[in-house]
Parts: structure tokens; sequence; C-alpha cells
């Protein structure tokens, strides 16, 4: 179609390397073709092919290419791009793919087998009701045996590891009711219930694909956000040149050439050049740490004002933070443990029915049924009762209630994360980047002629720094457009200058020294501008707190910052707070609240978050929150709001309410039909009706949560 | 009845081929990128010489 032509020559020259990258700002068709016909311009790169649903752009190129100079060609078109690495770039989403292959086919089965049991019910006899029989078992046989896979495999290894789960009685279900037919038509009989087993497996793989089909689209959505640590560096050796090296191939020893701006891709000590570090990766404490020769610095942290060469220490799996990953990796496994809802229903369930059909079986055979008859109950039992509603009870509602929440800026991972918001019944925040928005505001705006501000932009946008890229987010915002500048030059530690006309200009360090964070204006000869900064409490984060608190949930913090800093948020939010706490510190915390008994729902950000997240019964990172902290967290919320916290407690609870509502309308419709299947009523008309009827029943009050997330 | 014969493979056979249409379309990709479809039409095309 639009896809633009690679170059022939080239790709017959020389074997490609093909890199993703992650562009979350892409929206339309123009950026599409922006991209893929804008980027093959650059030398080096054969083409490019954009994925708009999942935000990803895939670049083929010439190896000799690195990633920084791919991603500064994007950046040339005006977009924002982070690469990914392999595990993320890969598609990851065959699970749902082979559920969907599965659907199609029992799908297609169902809707045949459904069109020749039409003819049997309406009273066909004799030889033709055999010809169909026989015609419906080639088609569901076969069908069953792929489209059923998923759901054996799963209940082979229940059982195998000893407890049961929803697709034990599934399982035995369909392959009893698919045996029985096979006899039934063999032997000439009236009644198979080859429809019956399809459209079974049909309606329930839709729900898994729905389940599956979630899960998928929060990880994209997810990874979209991510910001990885660096993927390499620049490596110089003894005779002053430098190359390109990936993370995984650096070793201690090693000179890296880190430039402004660049994330570090492993520990190590200045060699020389000073700079200021932005360590929030790892402490989640927004203010810069200058940095010197002989400092020690750590992998994830972002270089701001000056390049400097460091000298590697540790690479890879001996770094900080890769103590703090395995960390989490630990704290993670409480997790897994957790049985879902679903699961815990077919544990009380399946040996229910398969009591019941038992009983019947021993029953009718004392009334003197004889085998055959007897058999035939007993396994009608077993079809009637196949857990068809229940297996789309709680999927539909978790989908449909995702959807909502994705809506409100709400990105749940899964749906046992919705399970488990629901259940929580005490909130951890942490402090920065999480109560607050984790980047200095500027307060102060206002003393600012027009002309000032439009200097103060131009002169802030040519800095990285985390108070001129604040200046420059509000200033934007305002709808300042920036003056005409010449000779900006920025001296690390003191500030940017630069000539605007006549007058000289600046924006840096105060002489003065300020009680917070500040920095001065000066235009021409006038006395310097004050501008104070300070990092603000998130819009909404009282009202989500007390709508917390209200929903049962009392909050409280633990920060890893100081206690000064602590004491003002805590006293503004009314929250018992601890301060001064390291990541094991967090986790222990946590560990007390959950052996007192306590649900605890975290609430983080940082790396230095990352082990509590993973630790907490249940847990939240906004979109601003380092790569880990996303990844430990169940669910991820967008925007600079803290509300979509509560929103999402409130969804949640919602959720589980028409879960349980489902699972009281899938019970009540056992209760009619298992005494007419036990009474030998039950016609494969009959359960084809009743299997279909309570599943559309199910569907429709799930759909009841489509504006769960909606404001009151 | 007797148009069952013909009228009965001839319904499975083109069943069977939406079921082979469709896995074909899920095997080239057809269905990686829905947003993207929807919007490529869009684009024009500059460079159709």
């Amino acid at each position: 179609m639009n896809a633009p032509l690679p170059a022939q020559g080239l790709i017959a020259a020389t074997p490609l390397t093909e890199t993703s990258f992650s562009v979350p700002g892409m929206r339309c068709a123009a950026c599409i073709s922006k991209l893929e016909t804008g980027l093959p311009r650059t030398a080096g790169i054969v083409s490019a092919r954009v994925n708009l649903t999942a935000k990803r752009v895939a670049i083929a190129h010439l190896p000799a290419l690195t990633p920084p100079e791919l991603q500064a060609a994007i950046a040339g078109l005006g977009f924002e791009a982070q690469p990914l690495g392999q595990a993320l770039a890969s598609d990851t989403a065959d699970d749902s793919r082979e559920l969907l292959r599965a659907m199609a086919v029992a799908g297609f089965a169902a809707m045949n087998v459904m069109l020749l049991s039409v003819s049997v019910w309406s009273g066909a006899t004799g030889a033709t009701r055999e010809l169909f029989h026989w015609l419906s078992a080639m088609i569901a046989l076969p069908a069953v045996a792929y489209a059923g896979r998923p759901f054996f495999k799963s209940a082979w290894a229940a059982l195998r590891s000893g407890h049961t789960n929803m697709d034990v009685p599934i399982s035995i279900g369909v392959v009893l009711a698919c045996a029985l037919s096979l006899f039934e038509t063999i032997t000439g009989g009236a009644h198979a219930y080859f429809d019956s087993a399809v459209m079974l497996l049909f309606f329930l793989l839709t729900g898994r694909w729905l389940d599956s089909v979630m899960r998928d689209r929060a990880r994209d959505g997810v990874s979209a956000l991510l910001r990885n640590t660096a993927p390499g560096a620049l490596v110089g050796d003894a005779e002053g040149r430098t190359h390109w090296c990936a993370a995984a191939a650096l070793q201690p020893g090693m000179v890296m050439h880190v430039a402004a701006g660049e994330r570090l891709a492993a520990d190590g000590v200045v060699l020389d050049g000073a700079s200021q570090f932005d360590r929030s990766l790892l402490t989640g404490e927004s203010v810069p740490v200058p940095v010197a020769l002989g400092a020690l610095v750590h992998a994830g942290t972002l270089n701001l004002t000056a390049p400097v060469r460091v000298q590697v220490t540790a690479a890879g799996a001996d770094t900080a933070i890769a103590d703090i990953a395995r960390l989490m990796e630990q704290a993670g496994q409480s997790k897994s443990r957790y049985v879902r809802i679903a699961d815990r229903a077919a544990r009380a369930y399946a040996p229910a029915v398969h009591t019941l059909a038992l009983l019947s079986l021993v029953g009718w055979m004392i009334a003197g049924a004889g085998w055959h008859g007897a058999l035939l109950i007993a396994i009608s039992v077993l079809i009637i009762t196949c857990p068809c509603a229940l297996g789309l009870a709680v999927p539909v509602a978790q989908i449909v209630a995702a959807g909502a929440l994705m809506r409100a800026g709400v990105l749940v991972k899964d749906g046992s994360a919705l399970e488990r918001l629901a259940d929580a019944d005490a909130a951890v925040f942490d402090k920065t980047g999480t109560l607050t928005l984790g980047r200095p505001e500027p307060l102060n705006l206002d003393v600012l002629t027009p002309t000032q501000k439009s200097v103060a932009l131009a002169l802030a946008q040519s800095s990285r720094h985390p108070l001129s890229e604040a200046l420059r987010r509000s200033l934007t915002a305002g709808g300042v457009t920036p003056a005409t500048l010449t000779d900006i030059t920025e001296t690390p530690g003191t500030g940017v200058s630069a000539r605007c006309g006549d007058a000289s200009v600046t924006l840096g360090r105060p002489e003065a020294i300020a009680a917070g964070l500040a920095c001065a204006l000066t235009v021409g000869d006038a006395p310097p501008v004050m501008l104070d900064f300070a990092d603000a409490l998130r819009p909404g984060a009282a009202a989500a707190v007390a709508q917390l608190a209200a929903l049962g949930l009392p909050g409280s913090i633990l920060s890893g910052d100081n206690v000064t800093g602590v004491a003002i948020v805590a006293a503004e939010l009314a929250l018992p707070a601890q301060a001064a706490m390291l990541p094991q510190d967090k986790l222990d915390a946590i560990g007390v609240l959950a052996a007192n008994g306590a649900k605890v729902l975290m609430v983080g950000d940082g790396l230095n978050d990352g082990p509590a997240l993973a630790a907490g019964y249940v847990s939240m990172a906004p979109a601003s929150a380092s790569d880990a902290g996303q990844n430990a967290a169940d669910a991820v919320f967008l925007g600079d709001s803290l509300l979509p916290v509560a929103t999402a407690v409130r969804v949640a609870r919602a959720t589980q309410r028409i879960v349980r509502q489902n699972f009281a309308l899938a019970i009540g419709y056992n209760v009619i039909a298992v005494p007419l299947a036990i009474a030998g009523l039950v016609t494969p008309l009959i359960a084809a009706l009743a299997m279909s009827g309570s599943s559309v029943l199910v569907i429709g009050n799930a759909l009841r949560l489509r504006n769960a997330a909606l404001p009151k | 009845m007797n148009g069952l014969v013909f009228l009965i493979p001839v319904a499975l056979l083109l069943g069977l081929g939406g079921l082979a249409a469709f896995f074909w379309s899920l095997r080239s990709g057809q269905f990686d990128d829905l947003d993207g479809a929807a919007a490529r039409i869009l684009i024009e095309d500059e460079d159709a010489d």
C-alpha cells in the first residue's frame, strides 16, 4: 500500500539490522507518513514500518548506525522515541493469536453443527438423522480436538499438581459429551450433543480470548511508556577513538563518554568533567546532585549538564539497579500465589457437579434404568452444568471494566489485578513522584513581564537542567513564544547565557542563597529576577486520599526522602508518614502490614519503590514512574492527577459486584436446569437453549460496567 | 432430499473457505495494526510516479 519501497541495491549488498523504537507521540496518518517517508532519507536507514496500534516503529538499517543515531533521526522528525529491548520488541501477542485461532475453529464448527442439529430437532428421522449425526461428528470431533487444547492442557496441568480449576469440569464435560454422542451416532440413537460441546467451547474461548486481549493491550500501553535505562554507551579506547558498546557488553575498566542528557548504562567512577546528575530513578529524589572527579555514579542515572568520562566499575547484573531488580523479583513471588476468583469458585463447583452426576448415575441404576439410560442422564447432567456462563462471568465483566478504566486513564495489567484492587483495605503512598509531581514547578511566573517570559523560554529551551525543563513546560503551556537569541552558551553548574539584541541575558544559579529551589533571570543591566520552584502536590491528591479513606482504605506515607520534606506533605494531606526509608525498609514495612492482615494498595513510582510495589497486595504507579516501577505495578495511571487511583478502586469494587451477580445468575440457572437434567428431561435442544440463554444474560449484565469509571 | 447431496458439501466448503481466509489474514499480519490500517487510507501517495 503506502509502505515505502526499500532501496533494492542496498538490501542485496549488506545484511540489515532491525531496531524497534517506541514512539508514544504518534497519533494519526500524517505521523505515519512522516516517519515512513522521512526516516529512509537519513543515510543508512533503508526502510521504516510503523505500527500505530502498538505505537512502534521498526527501522531496517545498516549495522553501522547506533541506536542513539536512529533516535536522533526520529527526533529530527519531531518525535520522541525510546529504543525497545529485544524482549519487548518481539511480538508477545502469541497467546491471544492461538486463542483466536481456536475460537475461529470452534465458531465455524458451532455454526455448521447447529445448522445440522436444527434440522434434526425439527423432525428429521431415520437415515437423514443418522447422516446428519455422522456429519456433525466429522465436523465436531476434529474441531474439539483443536479448539479444546487450551482447556485440556490447563486441566491436565491442574490435575497433575493435585488440585482442580475451572478447566477440569469443562474438559470432562466436553470429552464425555463427545464420547457419548459418538456412541449414540454409531448405535443410531436419537440424541447427539455435538452442538452443545462445540458451542460450549466457542463461548468459553471467547471469554478466554477477551481476557488475553485485555492483558496484551495493557502491556502494549505500558511498554509504550517505558523509558529504558541506556541501551549502551560510547566507549573510548587508549588511542582516544570511540565506538558504541551495548550495555550487555560493557566490562569493568572500560571508559564511557557520557554526553549531557544521556543515561548511564553501568555503575562507575567519574574520571574527568563535572556535571549534575538526576538520580530520581534510584532514589525518587528529583533535585539534581553535583558530581565531580572521583564521584561514584550509578547505572540509570541521568547526566544533566556537561559531558563526563566515567570508568566502569560494575556492569550488567552487578549494578545497583540489578540488585533492586533481584529484590523485586523475590518480593513479587507472593503475588503469584493469589488464586483468581473463578478458580476459587471452581474448587467448590467442580466436586459438587461431579458428585451430582455420579449420584444421578447410581440413582437411575438403582431405579432400574439400565446402563445406557443411566449413563445418558449422568452425562446430560455434566453437560448442563458445564460452567459456560461461569466461564464468561468473570472475563466479560473484567474486560468491560478495564475498557472503562482505560478511557478514564488507568491501564490495568490483568484481571487478577482488578480482583485484588477490589479487596484492598489499606493504602500506602510514596511521596516524591507519587503524591507530588516529582518535578519542580515554577511558583511565581507572574512576576515576569512578557518580554522577560519570552527571553526566559528561549534560554530554558537550550538547557536540559530540570529547572529549565520545568520553566519551558510552564511557559509553553502559557502560550509564550521564545525570543530570538544569539551566542547561547551553557556553563555547567552556573547557567545559560546569551545575547538578545544588544543586551546580554542569563538564566542560572542565583548569587544569593535561596531557601528552596530557585534560579535567577537577568536581562541586560536590570537586577536579576528570582524564580522559585517547588515539587508541588499532584492535583487531586487531597481528594484522592479522602476518597480512598471513605472507601475504607486509610492511607500512610513511606518515603525515602528526608524528614522535613516528608513532614510538609504529610501535614498537608493529614497522613501518618515514615521518612528516610531504604527500598528494603519499605519492603519490610509492607511485610509488617501484611502480617497484620492488611491488604495493602501500594502506590509508588521510583525504582526504590519497586520491591514495595511488587510486595504490595496490589500496586499502582503513575505513567511518569520509572521503568521498573511500571513493570512491578499492577496498574498504571496516566496524567498528573491522583484521582484515577480512587476511581480504579471504585470500578474494581463495582466489577466485583457484577461478577458476584453473574455467579448468582449462573447458579440460579443451574438450580433450574439440574433438576430437569437429573429427571432425564434434558434433550440436546434444551441444553443448547439453556447454554446460550445464560451466556447472553451474563454478558448483558457485564455490559452495565461500561460507564463505571465516569465521575458520579 | 437429493438437493442435500449438493447443498451440504457446498455449505461446508463455503464455511471452510471462510475459515481458511481468516487464518490466512491472521498469519499475513492483517490484524497486527488495526488503528494503523484505518489511518493509512488517509495517506496521500506523494511519490506516485
